[in-house]
């Protein structure tokens, strides 16, 4: 229902706030496209790719840290990177319900004129 | 890409004026909507209303409950005889305590035609690029860099590791 969310929808609304906030710059989407295509990955090999600097791609990956999207762990002697698949399960979620809104409200308009 | 706006269709077997009717009487608007306005809906007019639950779908009803006796306010732009209606909110303008007229609003359009099975109608609302992030976060899916392609890629994501 559109402009009227649903109680859970209030709930979960701040901290996708941050979610998304997190997720909004293009270099961050970037590298979540590539930890999601390639699986954990170094932040060597990441900024390989990424054509910004080791230290570029590190503050991107703390502030996902800290948004709760990515984790690290220590593999060997290098630490590798990956998505917090729980974090991204939770965004689809919302970003889906939010996207029905509109469909729920169109549909009882059909149920309506239909009738 | 475009990330301003949102754009819906939905297929209507209805005749022209009863789609009409049920968009631009205030009334009847409010029946599907969940919402009751002071009065009749005019190009420029500032429509006060108040949130009160679908009588279309029990179900969404209850779920509006929360939110019975909010205010809920559009401003009307145009009315083109069953062809166009047009009006302007702020998204997810619940919270009493926040007051939403200095923020931008979006304008959302509803455009009707005419095709062999029924009318076509096409909802289209615009204006999000001007909404606080954090604003969106609450009320819908877009952003200047992109949701659309960050749903595409935790769906990508998701469908890879179910």
């Amino acid at each position: 229902m559109r402009g009227i969310p649903k109680s859970r929808a209030e709930d979960t609304a701040q901290s996708s706030a941050a979610l998304f906030a997190a997720l909004g710059d293009q270099k961050r989407l970037w590298l979540v496209a590539r930890l999601c295509h390639d699986g954990p990955a170094s932040i060597t090999r990441l900024a390989a790719g990424a054509r910004i600097t080791r230290q570029a791609v590190t503050k991107h990956l703390r502030v996902m840290e800290h948004a709760g999207l990515v984790r690290s762990s220590r593999r060997g002697r290098e630490r590798v990177w990956q998505l917090e698949q729980h974090k991204l399960d939770e965004a689809r979620r919302y970003l889906n319900q939010i996207s029905l809104q509109w469909d729920e409200a169109l549909e009882r308009l059909r149920a309506l004129v239909e009738a | 890409m475009k990330t301003d706006r949102i754009e819906k269709q939905i297929l209507l077997r209805a005749p022209r004026a009863r789609v009409w009717r049920a968009l631009t009487d205030s009334t009847e608007f409010g029946t599907w909507f969940g919402v009751t306005f002071d009065g009749a809906f005019r190009p420029g007019a500032q429509m006060n209303g108040v949130i009160v639950g679908t009588k279309v779908d029990p179900e969404v009803a209850q779920l509006q409950k929360p939110h019975y006796g909010k205010r809920f306010e559009i401003s009307i732009e145009q009315m083109e005889q069953e062809r166009l209606f047009s009006f302007r909110w702020h998204p997810h303008a619940v919270d009493a305590k926040v007051d939403y007229s200095g923020e931008p609003a979006t304008l959302i359009v509803f455009k009707l035609e005419e095709t062999a099975e029924g009318i076509l109608l096409t909802v289209t609302e615009s204006g999000f690029d001007q909404i606080p992030l954090a604003r969106r976060a609450q009320a819908f899916k877009a952003n200047e860099q992109g949701w659309e392609v960050m749903i595409k890629v935790v769906e990508e994501y998701v469908a890879r590791n179910p």
